[in-house]
C-alpha cells in the first residue's frame, strides 16, 4: 500500500492523546532517587479535579511521556503534584526541570481508591517505597473529613532510612493523635532508632478491626501479594483490600495495549483494583 | 432500465430503516434492504459513484500479492486473482478461467492499515521563548473512505477495531475520524483457502453485520454476475443511482446456496466451544513451551491479524529542538519491550509473548469486548515464517482434559 | 500485682494455652526490665532462657566491620525473642539490645527442655507455637532478601 500522505484538517476531533501545557512551579528532591514535580495550569481553565489513586501523562518535551501518579492533595485543582523515581530517560529529564520550565499533562486517568467506601469504617493503608505516594492523596482525603472514619492507620516501609519519603509530615502525622503511622525499614543505619523488618510484619500488630476495615496497598507487586495475604490472615476478606497496579503503559486510554493484563487494561480499568479481582493474576508467572 | 429495487418498494427503505444491523447486533442473515443483478460494467459505475465523495480502497495486485490500496477504476481491482495459502505459505496465480472474478481469500495486507495505520504522527510540539504548543495533525483522512471487495472475516474485523478503538470512553481520533461515515461493500466468500476458518469464528463466510452494500458472486455460464444487497440506507441509495438489473427471484437463494458450499470447504476449523475457558485452564500447558521452540517472535502475525491494534509512541525532536513530533506505529506483545517496566519486562520468555497473543486472541478478549479477537481469516497461518498454526495450537492446549487440582492459585503462599 | 501465669497469660504466644501447661511455663519464668541500650544478650554467648516482650522495643543485631552494630529486626509488645534455646549448639546467633526502656519475661532455657523432655504433649505445644513464629520471621526475611521495594517507579 502506498503511504497515502496523512493530510491535517481545521476541525481537529477530540483527541485524548494531545496533552496540555502545565507549568512546573516547583521541583523538589525528596530522596536520592525520587522526586516531586509541583504543576500549575498554563492557561486558567485547566485546573482539574482529581481523586486519589489516579494518575497523569507526562510529557517531556521531545523525550517522552510517563505515566506518573499524583501525589498531591484532591482539595487543590490548581495544583498537581507528583512524585516519582528517576529512573529511566523521561523521568530522569523531569527531575532536572527547573521552575517556570513548561511540561505536557493528560488526565487524570484510572480508578481512584475508593475513599468514600471507607467511610464508618477502620482504614488501613500500606505504602512500600515510592508506593507512598499514590497513597498519600487518599490520606489527605481521609484527614480532611476525619470524623468520617474510625481508625485511620499508616504502615510503611522502605529498603532503608535514607528511602523513606515525604519524611517531615509523616512526623507530622505521627504526633497526631487520631492517626497511627508506623513505618519500618528492611535495613537500619545505625542512626535509626525505628522499626526493622518487612512492612508485612507490621499488619498483625496494627490497631484495626478486621471485620471493619478496609485496606488500600500500594507497592511492588511482591510486596502487595504478602500484605494482603497478611491482611487475609488477619480476617480482612480480600473483596475490601484494594490495590493498585502497576504496568508498561504508553496511551494512558486503554488504546496501546501494553497494560493489558487478562481481562483487564490497567489504565483503564485500574489502576486501583479490589484484589479479589486480580489475586489469580498476579500470583502467576509472566502473564 | 431496469428497476433498482427488487424485493422492496423504495418507499420503505426509510421505514426498513430499523432493521439495520447496528454495531455487534447478531443477524443470521441480514435483511436486504434492496438487491440488484451487477454486471462487470455496473461495477465501474459503482465505482466511479463511490469515488465522487469518497476515497475508495479495494483489493489491488501488488509484487505479486493481493494488498488493500486506494483506486481509480474498477480496472484496478485485483480480479481474477486466486490466492494459494498455507502455512507460511502465500502464492498468487492469474489462472484464466477465474478472469472476473474478486480475488480469493482475505488481501495479504489487512484493512487496518487503512483506518488505523502503521506510522502516524499524532501531533506536534513546538517550543518557542519558553512557551510550548501542542498542535494536533491528523483529523483523519479529507474524504470519507469506502472500502469495497471486503471479505466477511475482515468486515467482521473492523467491529472488532471499533470496541478498543472507537467505543470506549476514549476513542481514537484517528481511527474515529477514518470510520466516520465509511462506506463498505463487503463479497461474501463462495471459494475459501487453505488458511480459512472464518466458519469456525463465526464471522464468514457470509457477510455479518458492518456492510452497506454485500456483493455475492454466482455461477453459472455466460458473463460473470452478481447479486448486490443493500444492508444500509446508504447502500439501498447506492442501488437506487446505479440501475443495475433486477435480480430474479432466485438469486438471493442462489446466492445463499454458494455462500452454504463455501462453508463446508474451509481449509481449516476449530472447535471454539468453551473455547476461553478450555484455554485459560491450561495456562502452564507444555504445548507453550513446545510452540515457543519454533516462534520467531517477530510480530509478523500480530502485523498480519485484522484485529491487532496495539501501538507505541516515539518522541522525535528536529535538529533545532524547536519542534518535537509524536509518532505512533504498531507495536507487538511478542517485543520483549512490549511489558517492559522498570526492572525487567514482566513477559521475558517466548512461551509467555505466544501465550499471551494466543489467549488474549481467544480467550481474553471475550472478558474484555464481549468477543473473540481472532475472525479466522487465516493470515497469521499464512504469514507466520515458520508456519504456526493458531488452529492447532489453540486446539493443542484446549482439547486436553482438564488437569485435577485447582490451575489458578488464589493468595499468596511462601 | 498479677501473677507471672497471669502476665504470661495475657501475651499473644501464650494464648489458648492449657492451665497445666501455663503453670509449667510460670515455673520456669521471671520478670526482667532493661534499660536503652542494654544487651539482652550477644551473639556467640550460650542460650540460657528466652523473652517474652512485654513493653518495650528490641533490636536483633550483627556486627558487620563496616557498619558496626546491625539492626536485622525490630520486636516489641506482644512478640517472641529468641529460639537458639531450643535447639544445639544453644548458642545466640545475633544479639538482642532494648532499644528503649523495656519490661520482659524471661524464661529459663534448662527448665523449660526439661520439661518439654518429661511432658511430650507440652513439649510439643512449644514446638508448634516456635514453629508459627520461625515461620513468619522467615517468610519476612525471604521478603527482605528480595529487596520488595525497588521495582516500583
Amino acid at each position: 500500500m502506498n503511504p497515502a500522505p496523512e493530510i491535517a484538517t481545521a476541525t481537529a476531533a477530540a483527541d485524548g492523546m494531545l496533552p496540555e501545557v502545565w507549568r512546573v512551579d516547583r521541583v523538589r528532591r525528596e530522596t536520592h532517587d525520587t522526586f516531586t514535580l509541583e504543576l500549575g495550569p498554563e492557561r486558567p481553565g485547566s485546573e482539574r479535579a482529581f481523586e486519589p489513586g489516579q494518575f497523569n501523562m507526562l510529557y517531556v518535551f521531545g523525550v517522552g511521556e510517563v505515566p506518573i501518579s499524583i501525589s498531591g492533595d484532591p482539595r487543590r485543582r490548581d495544583r498537581v503534584v507528583h512524585t516519582t523515581r528517576a529512573v529511566g530517560r523521561v523521568t530522569n529529564v523531569m527531575s532536572g526541570l527547573k521552575t517556570g520550565g513548561r511540561i505536557g499533562l493528560r488526565g487524570p486517568y484510572g480508578t481512584p481508591w475508593p475513599v468514600a467506601a471507607a467511610q464508618g469504617r477502620d482504614v488501613v493503608l500500606v505504602a512500600g517505597g515510592i508506593g507512598l505516594a499514590p497513597l498519600r492523596p487518599a490520606l489527605y482525603a481521609i484527614l480532611h473529613r476525619r470524623n468520617d472514619f474510625r481508625n485511620v492507620v499508616l504502615l510503611y516501609g522502605t529498603r532503608s532510612p535514607g528511602d523513606i519519603l515525604f519524611r517531615q509530615e509523616l512526623e507530622r502525622w505521627r504526633a497526631r493523635f487520631d492517626l497511627d503511622v508506623h513505618v519500618t525499614v528492611d535495613r537500619g543505619a545505625p542512626s535509626w532508632k525505628g522499626n526493622v523488618g518487612v512492612v508485612t510484619t507490621l499488619v498483625q500488630k496494627a490497631p484495626f478491626d478486621p471485620r471493619n476495615a478496609v485496606a488500600f496497598i500500594c507497592g511492588p507487586e511482591v510486596m502487595i501479594r504478602f500484605t494482603a495475604a497478611e491482611l487475609q490472615r488477619r480476617g480482612v476478606p480480600l473483596d475490601d483490600v484494594h490495590i493498585s497496579m502497576e504496568r508498561n503503559m504508553k496511551c494512558g486510554i486503554g488504546l496501546c495495549g501494553h497494560c493489558q493484563l487478562a481481562g483487564v487494561f490497567v489504565c483503564r480499568d485500574g489502576p486501583v483494583f479490589p484484589y479479589s479481582r486480580v489475586a489469580d493474576l498476579v500470583t502467576q508467572w509472566e502473564v | 432500465m431496469a428497476r433498482p429495487e427488487i424485493f422492496f418498494p423504495a418507499v420503505s427503505w426509510i421505514r426498513l430503516g430499523g432493521l439495520m444491523p447496528g454495531p455487534g447486533a447478531i443477524a443470521p442473515r441480514p435483511a436486504a434492504l434492496a438487491a440488484a443483478l451487477l454486471a462487470q460494467a455496473d461495477l465501474e459505475r459503482l465505482i466511479q459513484l463511490l469515488a465522487r465523495d469518497h476515497r475508495v480502497i479495494a483489493p489491488v495486485v501488488r509484487d505479486g500479492a493481493v494488498v488493500c490500496d486506494e483506486i481509480r477504476t474498477a480496472g484496478e481491482i485485483a480480479f481474477g486473482a486466486v490466492t494459494e495459502q498455507a502455512p507460511a505459505r502465500y502464492r498468487m496465480t492469474m489462472p484464466g478461467d477465474h478472469a472476473a472474478r474478486w480475488p480469493t481469500g482475505p488481501p495479504a495486507t489487512p484493512w487496518k492499515r487503512v483506518l488505523h495505520p502503521s506510522e502516524l504522527t499524532i501531533w506536534r510540539a513546538v517550543r518557542r521563548d519558553g512557551r510550548l504548543v501542542f498542535e494536533p495533525i491528523d483529523s483523519g483522512p479529507p474524504r470519507r473512505l469506502a472500502l469495497v471487495g471486503v471479505r466477511p472475516c475482515d468486515l467482521a474485523a473492523i467491529g472488532r477495531l471499533d470496541a478498543p478503538l472507537r467505543d470506549g470512553p476514549w476513542p481514537d481520533a484517528a481511527y474515529a475520524a477514518r470510520r466516520r461515515g465509511m462506506f463498505v461493500l463487503a463479497v461474501q466468500c463462495t471459494e475459501p483457502c487453505g488458511t480459512c476458518f472464518c466458519a469456525s469464528m463465526g464471522t464468514g463466510p457470509d457477510a455479518g453485520p458492518g456492510a452497506d452494500l454485500v456483493l455475492t458472486e454466482l455461477d453459472g455460464a455466460g458473463p460473470a454476475r452478481s447479486l448486490l444487497e443493500a444492508r444500509t440506507t446508504a447502500g439501498a441509495a447506492m442501488v437506487v443511482a446505479l440501475g443495475a438489473a433486477e435480480a430474479p427471484e432466485d438469486a438471493a437463494d442462489e446466492a445463499h446456496l454458494a455462500v452454504d458450499r463455501a462453508r463446508a470447504r474451509m481449509g481449516r476449523a476449530l472447535d471454539t466451544s468453551q473455547l476461553p475457558a478450555r484455554l485459560l485452564a491450561h495456562f502452564e500447558h507444555p504445548r507453550w513451551e513446545t510452540v515457543a521452540k519454533k516462534c520467531l517472535t517477530c510480530g509478523n502475525c500480530t502485523f498480519a491479524c485484522p484485529t491487532c491494534f496495539c501501538t507505541t509512541v516515539e518522541d522525535r525532536l528536529d535538529l533545532a529542538g524547536e519542534t518535537a513530533a509524536r509518532l505512533r506505529r504498531w507495536d507487538t506483545c511478542f517485543s520483549v519491550d512490549f511489558s517492559y517496566m522498570h526492572g525487567g519486562s514482566v513477559r521475558l520468555s517466548p512461551r509467555s509473548r505466544y501465550r499471551q497473543w494466543l489467549t488474549h486472541k481467544l480467550a481474553t478478549w471475550h472478558e474484555q469486548f464481549g468477543t473473540s479477537g481472532c475472525v479466522g481469516c487465516g493470515r497469521c497461518i499464512t504469514w507466520c515464517p515458520v508456519g504456526i498454526d493458531i488452529t492447532l495450537e489453540a486446539a493443542a492446549v484446549a482439547d486436553t482434559a482438564p488437569r485435577t487440582g485447582p490451575t489458578r492459585r488464589t493468595g499468596a503462599h511462601p | 500485682m498479677k501473677t507471672l501465669e497471669q502476665l504470661l497469660a495475657e501475651h499473644p504466644f501464650f494464648s489458648g494455652l492449657a492451665p497445666d501447661h501455663l503453670k509449667l511455663f510460670a515455673g520456669c519464668a521471671v520478670t526482667l526490665r532493661v534499660d536503652s541500650g542494654e544487651f539482652l544478650f550477644r551473639e556467640g554467648e550460650l542460650a540460657r532462657s528466652f523473652f517474652v516482650v512485654r513493653h518495650g522495643s528490641i533490636a536483633i543485631t550483627s556486627v558487620t566491620p563496616q557498619e558496626g552494630l546491625v539492626t536485622i529486626q525490630t520486636l516489641d509488645e506482644g512478640d517472641i525473642l529468641g529460639w537458639s534455646w531450643l535447639l544445639p549448639p544453644y548458642r545466640w546467633h545475633f544479639g538482642a539490645r532494648a532499644l528503649e526502656p523495656a519490661a520482659l519475661i524471661s524464661l529459663d532455657a534448662t527448665c523449660v527442655r526439661t520439661k518439654c523432655e518429661h511432658d511430650h504433649e507440652f513439649g510439643y505445644e512449644i514446638m508448634r507455637r516456635f514453629a508459627q513464629v520461625m515461620a513468619s520471621r522467615l517468610e519476612a526475611t525471604h521478603l527482605q532478601l528480595m529487596n520488595v521495594y525497588e521495582s516500583r517507579t
